[in-house]
């Protein structure tokens, strides 16, 4: 373990990088698949149909693939920007496509009765939506979200792999090709730093599933 | 209409009707134009060119055979890592799951500390350290066929999915009533014989969809050994091959990245399948009339 003992500070720097990059995908992520299941679910078809194609087409590429078009497309499409940006675009729209099915499955959970009602009362969509259907679907979505976002956490490891910079993934590779040490023991120190963003996530979301859980 | 999305809204009135076509058409031309201009700037830079795409669409390029002959080959490559990931890590996968619901609780510490190690680690992560590992002890693999890079990359998604196996075939039996186990044991069968004849076939059968959802997770993960550079030539690093070659990322990229979605897609479609015949088969099964193989099987 002398190789993580000694550049503790750059790994500590790198678990920073990859932090702030996990915060932006989960805001993006979670931002895009509300309004991605907010049309699916909606009135209007060819939003509906919009949502449908992005959800297969995301669901269904590798995540490698989705970050090499970014990095190769987006600056053709005349967007030039670092590569942090285009991983986390990438992993964004990856991850929100998930994000959009966990929510539409939650929707799906609440009782077709909570719908009539709140249409039987006189709201009308935006309104049961708002007041009726999505605070319950959330809470109900809250399990799949989590795995979802928690698969995006080792997602970033691959974006790492892209080379976001600075991030746990290039201080392993930093520490094993310019500074010569041995794989084994900075790998291990690159894991622990993603073990310990994973576990505490998974343990954080046992508790919250514990709080919001609704009989059924 | 399918889902509960059909009571979000009312059948609706000529108003409704109208408001709802004038979104459409908006919605439809916000679209349209978004693409619009993504063609646009494409064109503008020459992504559209022939020659471009020719290598991959015009059976008369001097190329076309080439390109496709080599997207074959890293097809055949992908299919058979990912084969074989899923074929070993359903062995894991029931070996760890069984030992876990079978283990006194402190036998079964290190297998719960395993399915949590592998399941917190990411798959990149745990690839290359599979790799490093195996090169840095010398552990002999030669005696197993095809490329070392194929058993990096096969033990690393293994000991990835085996895990998540072992915990979708535990919420299956999990999910079983409980008097099944109890009548295997009130008939005299010991937990072991409960568990592999009564349980784990019932288990099985609700596993089915998710295990060919863990496929097309398999399937997109072989594409990770192209970006930790290992040189395995399967489909993407194919892919990534070719672009130099010809020097049309975009395009190729476009292509491989299609193959991926049709294969991938197909597979969900199937896993979708399964799972409506299966909650068919099983909401029948207290169903006089109810054919045997539904009754429990």
């Amino acid at each position: 373990m002398g190789p993580v003992i000694d550049n503790l500070d750059l790994y500590w720097s790198g678990f920073l990088q990859s932090l702030e990059f996990i915060l932006w995908c989960l805001v993006g992520s979670l931002l895009v698949g509300t309004v991605m299941a907010a049309f699916r679910v909606s009135p209007v078809p060819s939003l509906r149909a919009l949502a449908v194609a992005y959800v297969n087409v995301f669901r269904n590429t590798p995540l490698t693939i989705v970050l090499f078009f970014m990095a190769f497309g987006l600056p053709e499409l005349g967007i030039n920007q670092s590569y942090f940006f285009f991983a986390a675009l990438g992993l964004i729209l990856y991850t929100g496509a998930f994000v959009c099915e966990a929510l539409r499955s939650g929707v799906n959970a609440v009782p077709a009765g909570q719908a009539e009602a709140a249409r039987a009362l006189g709201l009308t969509f935006t309104q049961s939506m708002r007041q009726v259907i999505l605070p319950q679907a959330f809470r109900s979505a809250i399990p799949p979200l989590g795995s979802v976002q928690i698969a995006m956490f080792k997602n970033s490891a691959v974006a790492g792999a892209f080379g976001i910079g600075g991030d746990l993934y290039s201080v392993g590779k930093t520490l094993t090709s310019a500074r010569g040490y041995d794989y084994v023991p900075v790998l291990t120190g690159v894991a622990i730093g993603y073990l310990i963003i994973t576990l505490t996530a998974a343990a954080l979301l046992t508790l919250l599933e514990r709080k919001v859980a609704i009989v059924r | 209409m399918t889902d509960s999305s059909s009571v979000l809204f009312d059948v609706p009135g000529p108003k409704a009707r109208r408001r709802a076509q004038v979104l459409t058409v908006v919605g439809g031309l916000v679209i349209l134009a978004l693409v619009a201009l993504a063609v646009m700037r494409l064109a503008e830079r020459g992504q559209f060119d022939a020659e471009l795409w020719s290598p991959w669409i015009n059976p008369t390029d001097e190329n076309f055979a080439q390109v496709w002959r080599l997207v074959g080959e890293g097809l055949l490559a992908t299919v058979i890592a990912a084969a074989l990931a899923i074929a070993l890590s359903l062995v894991v996968g029931i070996a760890v799951g069984v030992t876990r619901m079978m283990f006194t609780p402190i036998l079964r510490i290190p297998v719960v500390a395993f399915i949590e190690l592998f399941r917190g680690l990411p798959v990149v992560i745990t690839i290359v350290y599979v790799w490093r590992a195996i090169v840095e002890t010398e552990v002999p693999i030669d005696w197993l066929p095809g490329d070392d890079a194929l058993w990096y990359l096969v033990i690393g998604l293994t000991l990835y999915n085996s895990v998540i196996i072992a915990e979708i075939l535990r919420a299956g039996v999990a999910s079983l009533p409980r008097g099944q186990r109890e009548a295997g044991l009130a008939i005299g069968m010991t937990p072991w014989q409960t568990m592999r004849s009564i349980q784990l076939p019932q288990a099985f059968r609700t596993m089915l969809p998710a295990l060919v959802s863990q496929l097309v997770v398999i399937l997109k993960d072989t594409s990770l050994v192209a970006v930790i550079g290992l040189g395995y030539r399967e489909l993407l690093d194919r892919g990534n091959q070719i672009a130099q070659f010809l020097d049309n990322p975009i395009q190729s990229l476009f292509i491989v990245g299609a193959i991926y979605v049709v294969i991938n897609y197909t597979l969900s479609r199937i896993a979708i399948w399964l799972e409506r015949r299966l909650s068919r088969a099983s909401s029948s099964a207290d169903e006089p009339e109810a054919e045997p193989a539904a009754a429990g099987a």
